[in-house]
């Protein structure tokens, strides 16, 4: 099962890298969305995927006896879809105003910040 | 379970024994600013309280984190784990002298930030929530430098990130959103990059502990080859995406000019470095065999950051821009001490580290003040700022010596002991690259300081003559004659003058701090020794 899931964390990668590459803003937010979901899928590989089992210790163990799913890298994964999705939800309206106020979506139109006409220091006075 | 007859031995997975008074400590600096950040949020439309508060509670943050570092050096390498479950499966934070001093230091500027944002930032930022984001900045700034768990860390870092986003868009002017765009997007995969290392690392480890994935890579027979290897790549492209390292750079230039005056000289005195600190942190605790396979390319990028830092601030007229460069150049320099990994050059990166937070905070503060007094950030229209005032152009002066790496100032100790460390290692073309840097840095620095202190007037002015100064508005009139603009600058200053004339202090903590990685026997005990 692991090697199934691996080739689809592959895939997203892939996508996530070629949408991020666009110059679109929309796109590259996109890229992130997936980019997110492909590395919280990764954390939750690289915890061994176990099929459902109870995680229940019997009364004279301290431990279960049998194989159960790991529980950390799930609040791990859980911790990161919180982050990613908030940071998620402030870019994409940080897009918006962006498009609102500069008028394009595409990076290369962007340069307020950095004007093509910049000009350099005075050599001398 | 309710009645079970099987006792369980709590103390094989617990802390038993209370937590001493003193080590409360730890957790204060992000307890302290998340209770100040709440408090000021409450207090939003109050906006002649919330500065008093948040000032109080940056006050009260200096003072945790000075008694944190002499408890440290008193006692040792401290941990504290929550919910009392034994490393390695409680989240652990773990205070050294070095995080313990960059938290300090963090802090002073926080403070002074803070302070100088009392002048700068307007009723309207204040409602925005200036202070309230500062203060959760510094819960990250903090946390980050204090936790001894590496997903831990990753929580702090989007902790920070995500109050920097707030202090970044703060007044929404068109210039900040399209900075923001850029910084946000780079800074969201940098983070990402993060999380996927350390997702392997735990893949490989099954723990999260620093200390604990320190002895377990230690124990490796081979230990930087094979997927640690891919960690360590990942590990070194994130956290020089969050430094700003060449080539991934190009985000700082980008932003750090657009939000007001204050919150750049925060972000400047702060964020890159927290990715400086990560990197020493992960790559001489954690993966030092993997620090020594990848040293030469650590190397080339610290020559190409050095060196692309110095040309961009040379070919820059906007004093924010030119500063943003500056950042750069310095994070070169303390990736250079990580590349060559004694403990020399470590102590090395460390100092220059607490250097650069000083120094870039306050040059970035000075550049506000130029702008309050001359109405402008561009070298071809300021001028005659001598004349203005001689006592700032005298702390202008010393600020930029300081950046440039000239005695008696706090930016020349850490360079003696990094190009020493270079050359001793038998790069001495990284330590050369130290030298050209500095060397152009001086030649930026002398720049501003000709046109906008020499110069009688903006560009066009004869030499000798003095144009009319440029008549300041009322807003910066005001600004200026207030104490909330000259003591955190005066502050920062008189730190940079302490550094340089009596080093020895820092010389020692950084030293201290550098051994206390590259040999982390102190560390992996106080970790595991809570069971005792």
């Amino acid at each position: 099962m692991e090697t199934g899931v691996v080739i689809l964390i592959g895939l997203f990668f892939t996508v996530a890298v070629y949408l991020m590459l666009s110059q679109q803003l929309v796109r590259m937010l996109l890229g992130i969305a997936i980019l997110g979901n492909a590395v919280n899928m990764l954390i939750f590989t690289n915890g061994r995927l176990i099929r459902e089992v109870p995680p229940l210790i019997p009364e004279h163990l301290y431990s279960p006896d049998v194989a159960t799913a790991n529980p950390l890298p799930q609040a791990l994964v859980l911790t990161a879809i919180v982050i990613s999705f908030s940071f998620f939800a402030f870019l994409l309206v940080l897009a918006f105003r962006a498009y609102q106020e500069l008028g394009t979506d595409g990076v290369n139109e962007m340069r307020l910040a950095e004007p093509e006409d910049d000009q350099t220091p005075p050599q001398g006075y | 379970m309710a009645g079970s007859s099987v006792s369980v031995d709590l103390t094989q997975a617990m802390a038993t024994a209370p937590v001493a008074a003193g080590d409360w400590l730890v957790v204060a600096p992000a307890l302290i600013t998340m209770l100040g950040g709440s408090l000021c949020l409450m207090l939003r439309k109050n906006t002649d309280l919330q500065p008093k508060v948040g000032i109080g509670f940056l006050g009260l943050l200096v003072l945790a984190n000075l008694a944190l570092l002499i408890r440290v050096l008193d006692h040792g390498v401290i941990t504290m784990v929550m919910g009392s479950w034994l490393p390695p499966f409680g989240i652990a934070f773990t205070v050294d002298t070095l995080g313990a001093m960059l938290s300090l230091i963090g802090s002073v500027v926080a403070f002074c930030a803070g302070v100088f944002g009392a002048a700068t930032i307007d009723s309207t930022g204040r409602r925005y929530g200036f202070y309230p984001f500062l203060l959760l900045l510094m819960t990250g700034v903090c946390g980050a430098f204090l936790t001894g768990d590496i997903f831990n860390l990753y929580v702090w870092f989007e902790v920070l990130l995500i109050s920097s986003y707030g202090l970044l868009v703060l007044g929404n002017d068109r210039i900040q959103l399209d900075g923001a765009v850029k910084y946000g997007v780079l800074n969201l995969v940098g983070t990402n990059l993060f999380l996927i290392g350390t997702g392997m690392l735990y893949g490989i480890f099954g723990t999260l502990n620093m200390a604990d994935l320190a002895q377990k890579v230690a124990a490796l027979e081979d230990p930087a080859s094979g997927t640690l290897a891919t960690v360590a790549a990942l590990y070194f492209l994130a956290f020089a995406m969050k430094a700003a390292a060449f080539p991934v750079n190009f985000w700082l230039p980008a932003s750090y000019h657009t939000p007001n005056v204050v919150v750049s000289a925060v972000f400047a005195g702060l964020l890159t470095k927290v990715g400086v600190y990560a990197l020493i942190r992960v790559f001489v605790l954690i993966l030092p065999a993997s620090r020594g396979y990848l040293s030469d390319v650590i190397s080339l990028v610290a020559v190409a950051t050095l060196l692309t830092g110095a040309f961009g601030a040379l070919a820059q007229t906007e004093i924010r821009r030119l500063l943003g460069y500056l950042v750069i150049a310095g994070i070169g320099s303390m990736l250079a001490g990580i590349a060559v990994g004694s403990t020399l050059a470590i102590s090395g990166a460390i100092f220059y580290a607490v250097h650069s937070i000083i120094v870039m905070t306050a040059l970035y503060m000075a550049a506000g003040v130029m702008e309050m007094m001359g109405g402008s950030y561009d070298l071809r229209k300021l001028g005659g700022l001598y004349q203005k005032s001689a006592a700032f152009a005298a702390v202008f002066l010393v600020l930029a010596f300081a950046v440039s790496g000239l005695p008696p100032f706090s930016g020349f100790w850490p360079k003696v002991m990094l190009v020493d460390a270079a050359f001793s290692d038998g790069r001495s073309w990284l330590g050369a690259a130290i030298l050209v840097s500095g060397f152009l840095t001086t030649l930026a620095m002398g720049r501003i300081w000709i046109f906008a202190f020499w110069r009688g007037g903006p560009e066009g002015t004869p030499d000798g003559q003095t144009a009319p100064v440029t008549a300041g508005t009322a807003l910066s009139e005001a600004q200026l004659s207030g104490s909330a603009v000259w003591l955190p600058l005066g502050i920062l200053t008189a730190l940079v003058i302490y550094f340089g004339l009596q080093p020895e202090w820092m010389l020692e903590l950084s030293t201290q701090g550098a051994s206390g990685l590259v040999e982390p026997l102190g560390y992996l005990r106080s970790v595991f020794g809570v069971q005792g």
